[in-house]
């Protein structure tokens, strides 16, 4: 099945001479969940915002559902809703006049009772004739999503939609983004909380000052970049490692009481079985053992850290 | 959707503006009557018992088309200015940019419903000055197409004020400095044959002075200027103003990065 969104080359050069995006390749699949990791200015919204519209590409090649953004703008947007990060709203509207609005804006006849079931879902129901200027901004949040559901999209870009959230409606969006996914709806998002994308993504993509560091499926990147670690709770303090232990990688940590393995998740525990036999064979005690898989946050920092070091070379 | 045209789309934007006007209609509706009324007490009043004809037609009635094309230029200004920049303002306008609406369109709902709001103000000054003043129209098809063009073309230039201004202060500067001076000085409120010839001279750089001249010709079939040049410089306008439009959104300017 062809990609939903494919993005080639695509370079976003800002007057200033900030080079926001620099010649990002990726690709979509139609269905899927895809979060868009990177620090601050790494170019996440840029790309998002020249998807969708708002921002004009330098150069480079967006085409959605086979049409280019440019060319077909009336057929590619017809199919994008996005919810920006910014609180943006018509504060002297009322919610229902908001959300109406914006599925006509969009080019979709009158549907009384899609406005009324997104509403529901985002329990803003009862709020529907209040003025968006009264609304929490949690509220306020939640009309921007039934504003970019409302002409039903099929591919729907969230840019940070749980920035500055609270913990119930955080829970609500991400039952919301499991209920689009199982109605085929694709979904990229941006976020900075890393537990967000790996609770809910597919796919993961990876950006750093303007270029794609990596996109992949999530539980390929865990597989392919995580480590272990395994931590030894030791029964006496070690002050340095015998030489019979010198062909693990080991580090002593805890003043003493703790010594950590780690290893390469790929590898299995190959490793652990023979290390915890010389460990015994040498007499050392322990009173206890962990393993801990690397998250995602692990991940994501290494590759930051390591892309921003060899520009730093470079 | 048709693939050819978004009428939904400029349904939508004609409507939502329309409803921020529906919201204050009794001050839409009462301003312009007492403010039209209190130009009949003052100008009519108090100047028109001093200078009772202008060109054969009662001084009161003489400034009725003034009045209506004053509230055109500053209405359909305000309304199309404030209609586009306050989207800017609030952020709200990324839903216009990311809209599968193009910029024929979205002219059409911001400048269309700019237009209708003051064509509703300026018919109403209409109705209240048959209330004071012996009104005629002479040429009522005419007239009606004077009062759409020239909606149209400020509601239009309002548009381009809208997407330049980065205040509301450069909101208000080219209506404050630039059209109510050059309204007040292009015949309103008098014809331009009153003036001295060095001054007239002076007055025909003025492109109200057209305007309001080819209105006044439609009620009472005299004018400061022929008629063909005002309909002439009033469609020249327009055309001017929908190329910088056109430009704008071709470019982006002050609207995408």
């Amino acid at each position: 099945m062809p990609p939903i969104l494919s993005i080639s080359r695509l370079t976003k050069r800002y007057a200033s001479g900030l080079a926001a995006l620099d010649g990002v390749d990726l690709e979509i699949d139609k269905g899927e969940i895809f979060a868009l990791l990177g620090p601050n200015g790494a170019g996440k919204t840029t790309l998002i915002n020249i998807v969708c519209g708002i921002v004009t590409r330098t150069s480079g090649e967006v085409t959605l559902d086979g049409q280019d953004i440019e060319r077909g703008f009336r057929m590619a947007r017809t199919k994008i809703g996005l919810v920006p990060q910014e609180l943006t709203t018509d504060a002297f509207e009322t919610v229902i006049a908001t959300v109406t609005f914006s599925r006509g804006l969009f080019g979709r006849p009158p549907a009384p009772a899609i406005i009324e079931k997104i509403l529901r879902d985002l329990s803003l129901w009862e709020k529907r004739n209040d003025k968006i200027m009264t609304l929490s901004g949690g509220m306020k949040r939640r009309v921007m999503i039934a504003k970019a559901l409302a002409h039903e999209p099929e591919v729907l870009f969230l840019d940070e939609p749980t920035a500055g959230v609270d913990v119930a409606l955080r829970r609500d969006m991400w039952n919301l983004v499991r209920g689009l996914r199982e109605r085929g709806v694709t979904i990229i998002l941006t976020t900075h909380y890393i537990e967000e994308a790996q609770e809910m993504a597919d796919r993961i993509g990876i950006i750093s000052k303007g270029k794609l560091l990596l996109a992949e499926d999530k539980a390929t990147l865990m597989k392919k970049l995580g480590k272990r670690a395994l931590t030894l709770s030791l029964q006496e303090p070690m002050s340095e490692l015998p030489e019979a232990l010198s062909a693990w990688p080991l580090t002593i940590k805890s003043g003493g009481y703790e010594l950590e393995y780690t290893y390469d998740a790929n590898d299995g525990q190959a490793g652990v079985p023979a290390l915890l036999r010389r460990v015994a064979e040498l007499g050392i005690g322990f009173r206890d053992l962990a393993t801990r898989q690397s998250s995602l946050e692990d991940i994501f920092v290494n590759l930051v850290s390591a892309s921003t070091e060899s520009e730093a070379r470079t | 959707m048709s693939q050819g045209f978004n009428h939904r789309g400029v349904w939508a934007i004609y409507r939502f503006e329309m409803a921020r006007f529906l919201r204050t209609l009794v001050q839409s509706v009462v301003t312009p009557v007492i403010t039209t009324s209190l130009y009949f007490v003052v100008f009519g009043a108090a100047i028109g018992s001093r200078m009772s004809e202008v060109g054969g037609v009662s001084y009161g009635a003489f400034i009725v088309p003034g009045l209506m094309m004053l509230s055109l230029f500053t209405g359909s200004i305000s309304n199309a200015s404030f209609g586009i920049y306050f989207p800017k303002f609030t952020g709200t306008i990324y839903e216009l940019l990311s809209a599968p609406i193009s910029a024929v369109e979205l002219v059409l709902g911001y400048v269309g419903a700019a237009a209708t709001k003051s064509i509703l103000v300026a018919t109403i000054i209409l109705v209240t000055a048959f209330c004071f003043v012996p009104v005629r129209i002479e040429h009522p098809v005419w007239m009606l197409g004077f009062l759409l063009l020239t909606a149209l073309t400020f509601s239009l230039f309002g548009f381009v004020v809208g997407i330049w201004a980065k205040s509301f202060e450069q909101l208000q500067l080219i209506p404050m400095l630039v059209v109510t001076p050059l309204t007040f000085l292009g015949g309103a409120f008098y014809s331009i044959d009153m003036l001295p010839a060095a001054w007239r001279t002076v007055a025909l750089f003025n492109p109200v002075v057209y305007l309001v001249s080819g209105f006044r010709w439609s009620f009472y079939g005299a004018a400061d200027v022929d008629v063909g040049v005002s309909l002439g410089i009033t469609l020249g306008l327009l055309i001017g103003l929908l190329v910088v439009v056109s430009w704008m959104f071709k470019t982006g300017y002050r609207l995408k990065q």
